[in-house]
């Protein structure tokens, strides 16, 4: 059997039932989960037919080697991964280095069981496996140390990558272990779960800025992204798009002039059984160069398909009529009776929210190299989510998807959209088709016109205020597009409350929120119209980048209804009550940090100045980093607003590397800021209208404010840090705005023009 | 969330196309693009940076010469002179010089983002001007110096690649390699650049991980160590 070929079944991917080997291999020292559940006291003691999943390696020159599982797409989580191990293994950071692992499931997460980076999920679910895995290698090495010198183990103390006896002043070095061949060891699962872990007090890696791994090579241009690929006999793919986002199909190429463009090799017309992409053809040449050249010059007739004729207007008017209806969507929250309540309160308030298509644009534009040697297809591409992606890959190709294997890269750029695999089948199928290496590089022109976008929202929120000015009720219905139901994976949807079938939890996150509300509904509703003409994606926090935009502002527009200010308001309902117990006091404990660090509610400001607050348990409410933001702007009588400075504090529980949490938070906070103020694709045609970056502009550096970070870190359980920060920035602004001028913007993003418009109203 | 299981898999395999309608016949419309405006000033930068002279030159020259290579049926290949060394690239003169650096000298530090002079990730020198290599082609640069990034210093230890260690910049590090060379056409120009100067040179390179903040600190560090060793190498030389 080719050694490529995994054995993918879900017991592979159980951690807990699998024995933790350290052995000695070829190349040193190698320690990892067994391949399969059970114990094998053969395997160590054979070392030809050791192989476990190699989670890291010890060379003989003392280099640590930790594999990892993640995309990095510069999160540094491969260097956080090896600082986890690091801490427990006693290994001097100066030894220590990361590889990317292949799409082998032994590399899944050990909680989620899949290949799949996102969620800030990370760092909280391999904390642990990490963690025992760093504290079985000290083990392993130091009663192999202790053997060697002849001394008990329980005498040896480690650091820095030496074992050093003190009573004798004997010491050897990792290297010296690995060298002897005398570091084998078995852990059974429960003895791996009774190995104590160090408690915080001891830790003297986790919370220390320890120079990134990667950043090196990405400063002299050696870090090799997917677009660096280059294999032997390598050709190029150019592809060319229809002018729908999707349903197009392919009425004849003529290739008549792409002909005679030198090195033209061939046009592939997609046949997409995996239904990914539609009406897509690939030019094949022998350089890039010459594949664009190539493609332009195909001239390739479409049927536009059924959403031709579709815009951001009608998605929004298709939303608009679905909200009305009564039995439309799932519920995800339904507590209490919010329509008995309203009948009841002395004071109801509604409002309607939107969001516009964003697009990624990761700064590497999509690409994937395939290659087709005996009957294994290598795939070579930055991307989030292997487990997923090597199947579709597989689709393209027509062959079972354990006959794939993916070469992780670093990924420039991820923010969601290399969960998809999209870029992967025009590079599979022409590869196939010319027998050659193929890589496919889209254009930004492709990369931004065939996102898998966050898709347009519209939500409304009615809000019930009883006679003391008490909030009672609120309904909050969501109407987007599923991005997570696209994927057709039923785990990853979530069960509805009200027993209508799975929703896709990924469009309402956040709308379960901690603030204590007798009666309480929210509704996700599938519009299908847009699902269909633009299928969405994950992007950069996913739905707490909308839902807390609707949900932060109508706090702040019942506190202003009730004359009351917006923080304390939160204050008040974030008691902790019930459910809401732990998390609700944190994150107000989260709030007032950052209304400390900003001087909410201390500065007299200029005319025409404001401070808005908003907080907000993103990305899931059992995984919440519990984040505030206090945004001061600078509104102009033209309605234009200037951001002037960012305050935001986070409680993340522990953390791993400070100074990477502060870089994450920072560029989380830009992205918020980014799409509040300057991203915004739509749809003309059933085609995005922004093809690169004249159009599509993301923040730059002049439009850049302070931002000021505050992490608390109070020892409880690591959190994500990647995404909450994007999705309190929003809602921050909007409010600053109407604490400046009283001008209520409720579609992002916020334009000079409508918050001119709602000054007047 | 739920965890996954091996029906992951199952249910990826079992995806069926969906089904198309066959109506609305349409050929592609090539005229979607519509353009938001920039801040002016910010359209000033992208556009100083994609119609550098050297630019105009190329789009009139390289065709003439083109076109007159093809008529004699010659295509002799073109020699860079890239971080010092003369290399010839079997490239056409109206190849872009970051499909040149890229696929022929298997140069993979220079970045492509945009293809339209838009981003800065394709930022190399040619004779120490900083310029967006996929807006420059091969043919317009024979005989001028080119430097890219691995060619900015020996051993990837100019102030401002050390400065972006110091400082920890790098995030996904895409577009690192073209911030760091317009960053170096900055320094060697003004050794002591307001923060102003900076932005104003820097906004035409996009950073999509937004690590903006930690580039200005990095290029202020760089060039306040340029500016300590360049004082102490002058201290030194003798009177």
């Amino acid at each position: 059997m080719n050694k490529h070929v995994k054995n993918v079944t879900a017991e592979a991917t159980d951690l807990s039932r699998r024995s933790f080997l350290v052995g000695t291999a070829a190349t040193g020292l190698v320690l990892g989960y067994a391949g399969v559940p059970g114990i094998y006291p053969a395997a160590a003691a054979a070392p030809a037919n050791f192989e476990p999943s190699v989670w890291y390696a010890i060379s003989p020159d003392g280099l640590v080697t930790v594999t990892c599982g993640k995309a990095d797409m510069g999160q540094h989580i491969a260097s956080t991964m090896a600082q986890i191990v690091c801490e427990e293994l006693g290994a001097k950071w100066s030894d220590m280095r990361v590889a990317l692992a292949s799409n082998d499931p032994k590399f899944n997460d050990p909680v989620l069981g899949a290949q799949i980076t996102g969620g800030s999920w990370s760092t909280m679910m391999n904390f642990d496996a990490m963690s025992r895995a760093g504290a079985a290698g000290r083990i392993a090495l130091t009663e192999g140390a202790a053997a060697a010198m002849g001394v008990p183990a329980s005498e040896l103390v480690v650091r820095d990558s030496v074992i050093v006896h003190p009573k004798s002043r004997k010491q050897m070095s990792f290297a010296d272990v690995v060298k002897s061949g005398k570091a084998t060891k078995i852990f059974t699962p429960d003895e791996l779960k009774a190995i104590k872990l160090k408690t915080p007090d001891q830790y003297t890696m986790i919370g220390v800025s320890v120079p990134q791994l990667d950043i090196p090579s990405k400063t002299n241009g050696t870090a090799k992204y997917g677009i660096d690929v280059m294999l032997p006999g390598m050709v190029y793919g150019a592809v060319v798009t229809p002018p729908v986002r999707f349903g197009a199909t392919v009425k004849s190429v003529d290739d008549s002039a792409a002909k005679k463009v030198p090195g033209f090799i061939k046009a592939v017309t997609l046949d997409d059984k995996t239904g990914t992409t539609s009406g897509w053809v690939v030019a094949v040449a022998s350089t890039y160069a010459n594949a664009k050249k190539a493609a332009q010059a195909l001239k390739v007739a479409y049927d536009n398909g059924p959403n031709a004729k579709l815009s951001s207007q009608s998605l929004l008017d298709e939303a608009m009529r679905l909200q009305k209806l009564e039995d439309s969507g799932q519920f995800f929250v339904k507590d209490g009776d919010p329509v008995a309540a309203f009948g009841s309160a002395a004071k109801v308030l509604e409002a309607e929210y939107t969001t516009s298509i964003n697009i990624h644009a990761p700064l590497e534009p999509m690409n994937a190299t395939a290659e087709f040697k005996g009957d294994i297809l290598h795939i070579y591409s930055g991307n989030q989510f292997a487990t997923r992606s090597g199947a579709i890959a597989a689709g393209a190709a027509g062959i079972d998807p354990k006959f794939v294997v993916m070469h992780q890269m670093w990924l420039g750029g991820g923010f969601g959209r290399r969960l998809d695999a999209d870029m992967m089948i025009p590079a599979v199928q022409a590869a196939k088709a010319v027998g050659k290496p193929v890589k496919v590089i889209y254009t930004r022109e492709n990369d931004m016109t065939m996102d898998f976008s966050r898709p347009l929202t519209y939500q409304k929120v009615k809000a019930g205020v009883d006679g003391d000015g008490k909030l009672i009720a609120i309904s909050h219905d969501v109407v987007s597009a599923w991005p997570t139901a696209r994927w057709g994976i039923p785990d990853l949807l979530t069960p509805s409350v009200d027993k209508k079938g799975p929703l896709d939890s990924f469009t309402v996150n956040g709308a379960d929120f901690f603030y204590t509300v007798p009666n309480h509904y929210v509704r996700a509703i599938k519009n299908e119209l847009a699902h269909n003409a633009t299928p969405s994606g994950q992007l950069r926090s996913v739905a707490p980048g909308w839902t807390f935009w609707a949900v932060e502002s109508m706090i702040d527009e019942i506190a202003a209804a009730t004359g009351k200010d917006p923080a304390q308001f939160r204050i008040s309902l974030l008691d902790g009550a019930g459910k809401n117990d732990g998390g609700a006091q944190r994150l107000r404990n989260t709030l007032l940090a950052a209304m400390g660090l900003s001087g909410y509610g201390t500065k007299q400001l200029p005319k025409g100045e404001g401070m808005g607050v908003a907080c907000v348990s993103s990305q899931e409410r059992a995984t919440a980093s519990w984040t505030a933001c206090v945004a001061h702007v600078a509104v102009a009588p033209s309605g234009a607003v200037t951001v002037k400075k960012l305050t935001v504090a986070t409680d993340v529980g522990t953390q791993v590397h400070p100074d990477n949490i502060r870089a994450q938070v920072e560029g989380a906070a830009l992205w918020g800021l980014s799409l509040a103020m300057y991203e915004k694709a739509t749809l003309k045609d059933g085609g995005i209208e922004q093809t690169n970056f004249d159009s599509y502009t993301p923040l730059r550096m002049s439009q850049t404010p302070e931002v000021a970070v505050a992490v608390i870190a109070n020892g409880e359980k690591a959190t994500g840090v990647g995404e909450p920060a994007v999705t309190v920035v929003a809602p921050a602004i909007g409010n600053a705005i109407f604490n400046a001028c009283g001008a209520r913007v409720r579609a992002l993003p916020i334009t000079a023009e409508a918050v001119k418009a709602s000054m007047k109203a | 969330m739920a965890r996954m299981s091996d029906n992951t898999l199952c249910c990826v395999q079992s995806l069926h196309p969906p089904a198309l309608a066959t109506h609305n016949i349409g050929l592609p419309d090539s005229s979607t693009a519509s353009k938001l405006h920039l801040p002016p000033r910010l359209n000033a930068i992208i556009l100083a940076a994609r119609l550098t002279p050297a630019r105009w030159a190329s789009a009139t020259q390289v065709a003439a010469v083109s076109g007159f290579m093809h008529r004699q049926g010659k295509t002799p290949m073109p020699t860079l002179t890239i971080n010092g060394r003369s290399l010839s690239v079997d490239a056409a003169n109206d190849t872009p010089l970051l499909w040149a650096i890229r696929e022929q000298l298997q140069m993979t530090g220079t970045k492509f983002g945009c293809g339209a002079g838009l981003c800065g990730a394709c930022t190399v020198h040619v004779n120490g001007e900083a310029v967006r290599s996929c807006q420059t082609m091969v043919g317009d640069v024979t005989g001028k110096k080119i430097t890219t990034i691995e060619g900015l210093s020996a051993k990837g230890d100019h102030p401002l690649q050390k400065a972006w260690i110091a400082e920890q910049v790098p995030q996904c590090g895409y577009c690192q390699s073209g911030q760091i060379m317009q960053a170096a056409s900055l320094l060697a120009k003004n050794p002591n650049p307001t923060k102003e100067e900076v932005v104003a040179h820097m906004d035409g390179n996009l950073c999509r991980c937004m690590t903006y903040s930690r580039i200005q600190k990095a290029i202020m560090r760089a060039a306040s160590e340029m500016r300590t060793a360049s004082a102490t190498s002058s201290e030194r030389r003798p009177t």
